[in-house]
């Protein structure tokens, strides 16, 4: 019974951390799905969003609190969070990767780690180098259900990312928008002759990466509320193997092996101490990988990738 | 005319591909360009769906207008060019209706688009039949139908077919042979290039002869059946 219960109570943890993993992954496989590059600025974008996240939710927080239940407060954060970040995703693709398009894959690598420096040296100069705080955007309430101990904010983490999951799986099979993402997946030549521009597909598809990656950035925010330039490096690296292990492009796979590394982690460090956990899991999942060299979910090419 | 081509220069990289064609085509006619492997149809057939870029000199007009200002999707969506690429090149991972769907992303008319679509089905059953099969899974033929299919959704005032026969049994070939003609009686102008001259020819009104990037004979179709040089290089007689 104990083991049982200290095995769900891990779960919980596992599925929270998973949370974070698999929404931030998710935007490297979409942009990679359409674009067949990786953003390596997207832990950076995290980042921005979290930073965002925190001058909206100080500001409502600051107008609202007494007047506005909680709930809508943060509603209107994660709303407008997301609207505003989402056009960080669309400068990244115009400025950064755009003029790139048909330059070499390692050029437009670099672009996305050279954005990121920029993001994390701009947050840097522009607030100096004080750690802030994310305020609290609901009291923090525990529940103890069956020797099992869980947050609202906890619960509210793995919620609202199933909830962001559904609505893009949603969105990528129902909108015409989606349809032209996934066929960009599939033949990304023949788009245009669709009528559709590339230049209208790219920046929603960074941008919709983006405003997920906001999404995470406060919730990130709520369960560990000191903010740092730096904290999308490790998260932003973390996520894309999980786009890696998740198969490229797929956004289902990114879904899973973000949640599958979150379990990884919490079930390590339940076994050997906290300090060689990265280090344990990380060899896992490379075993992983060499067994599964394309991850879990490849994703369906066309086999005439060229005119 | 409807299409004016004059001085196409096309490069891929240093390789020169097309050296200063030109040809027109006529509003409401079928007209074709025959040619063997690698003479440089599909390139001018790119050229005019600015898939690819043309040398900035060329001309390159539809209904008055400079193509070389257009993109790729404008061409489609703006101007009503339609282009059945090499290979089909559909999209094997989305279903048949979303694949005819797709082909109307910038198009806002909705009852013509179901009128069309509805048009589409009749012209090939089969695809009616599979409309929520994923087109990945269709038969060679099928697939061809739904590049066709798909668009004519796209756009209807001329469609650019590239060697809608290849791979095709004879049978089949025929069928989609008829369904152009149906396409075109609807007021579609077709510029048809093939390496199958005896079939481009026997549909085509007019037609030209690539080689190596240039056109050297233009006429009729019947006159170009009976030329001896044609026979000789393209009809194996
Ligand atoms: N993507 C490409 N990159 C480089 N060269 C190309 C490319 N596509 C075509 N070419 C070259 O351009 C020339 C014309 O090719 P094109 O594909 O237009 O010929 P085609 O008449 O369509 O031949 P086929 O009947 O075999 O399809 C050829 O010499 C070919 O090698
Ligand atoms: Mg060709």
């Amino acid at each position: 019974m104990e083991l049982l219960q200290y095995i769900l109570q891990n779960l919980i943890n596992a599925a929270e951390r998973g949370s974070f993993y698999a929404v931030i992954s998710i935007g490297y496989s979409m942009v990679y799905g359409v674009l067949m590059l990786f953003n390596f600025a997207h832990g950076d974008i995290f980042m921005v969003g979290a930073y965002i996240g925190f001058g909206i939710a100080t500001l409502f927080i600051g107008i609202f609190a007494g007047l506005l239940p909680a709930p809508l407060i943060f509603l209107a954060t994660v709303v407008t969070t997301m609207f505003l970040v989402s056009w960080v995703g669309v400068f990244v693709e115009v400025a950064g990767y755009r003029p790139l398009r048909n330059a070499p894959r390692a050029s437009a690598a670099i672009t996305g780690l050279m954005i990121g420096i920029i993001f994390e040296t701009g947050v840097l100069i522009l607030l100096g180098a004080t750690r802030l705080s994310f305020p609290p955007l609901m009291k923090s309430v525990t529940y103890h259900v069956g020797g099992i101990y869980i947050t609202n904010v906890k619960a509210m983490i793995i919620i609202i990312s199933l909830l962001l999951m559904v609505a893009l799986h949603a969105f990528i099979q129902k909108t015409k928008w989606g349809m032209a993402m996934r066929a960009m997946s599939y033949d990304f030549l023949a788009v245009p002759l669709m009528g559709v521009s590339i230049n209208t597909i790219a920046p929603l598809t960074f941008a919709m990466g983006a405003g997920l990656a906001s999404v995470a950035g406060i919730l990130y925010g709520q369960a560990y509320p000191i903010l740092d330039p730096y904290m999308g490096v490790i998260i932003g690296w973390k996520a894309f193997v999980a786009a890696i292990l998740g198969g490229r492009g797929s956004i289902k796979g990114a879904a899973f092996a973000g949640y599958l590394l979150g379990f990884i982690e919490i079930f390590v460090a339940t076994i050997f101490p906290s300090t060689l956990r990265d280090l344990i899991a990380y060899s896992i999942i490379l075993i992983i990988l060499s067994f599964k060299p394309r991850g879990f979910f490849g994703m369906e090419h066309s086999t005439k990738l060229r005119l | 005319m409807q299409l004016r081509v004059e001085k196409l220069r096309v490069s891929y990289g240093n390789i020169k591909a097309l050296h200063e064609i030109s040809f027109s085509v006529k509003a409401g006619e079928i007209l074709t360009i025959i040619g063997a492997n690698g003479a440089g149809k599909s390139t001018t057939l790119r050229a005019i769906s600015r898939m690819i870029p043309a040398h900035p000199e060329s001309i390159l007009e539809f209904e008055g207008k400079n193509l070389l200002k257009y993109s790729a999707d404008k061409v489609v969506s703006a101007l009503g060019i339609s282009h059945v690429p090499e290979g089909r090149r559909i999209f094997g991972n989305l279903t048949v209706t979303e694949n005819l769907i797709l082909a109307c992303f910038a198009r806002k008319d909705k009852k013509q688009i179901a009128r069309n679509k509805k048009w589409v089905f009749d012209l090939f059953n089969r695809l009616e039949e599979r409309k929520k099969q994923l087109a990945g899974t269709l038969s060679g033929g099928e697939q061809q139908m739904l590049a066709v299919g798909r668009a004519y959704m796209s756009g209807r005032k001329i469609m650019l077919l590239d060697e809608p026969s290849m791979g095709l049994a004879p049978l089949l070939m025929l069928d989609m042979f008829k369904a152009l003609k149906e396409i075109n009686s609807q007021g579609t102008t077709i510029l048809l290039v093939e390496q199958n001259a005896r079939l481009a020819l026997k549909f085509a009104r007019r037609g030209y002869v690539i080689e190596n990037g240039n056109l050297i004979l233009e006429g009729p179709a019947e006159e170009l059946l009976t030329n001896p040089d044609v026979k000789k290089a393209y009809l194996g007689a």
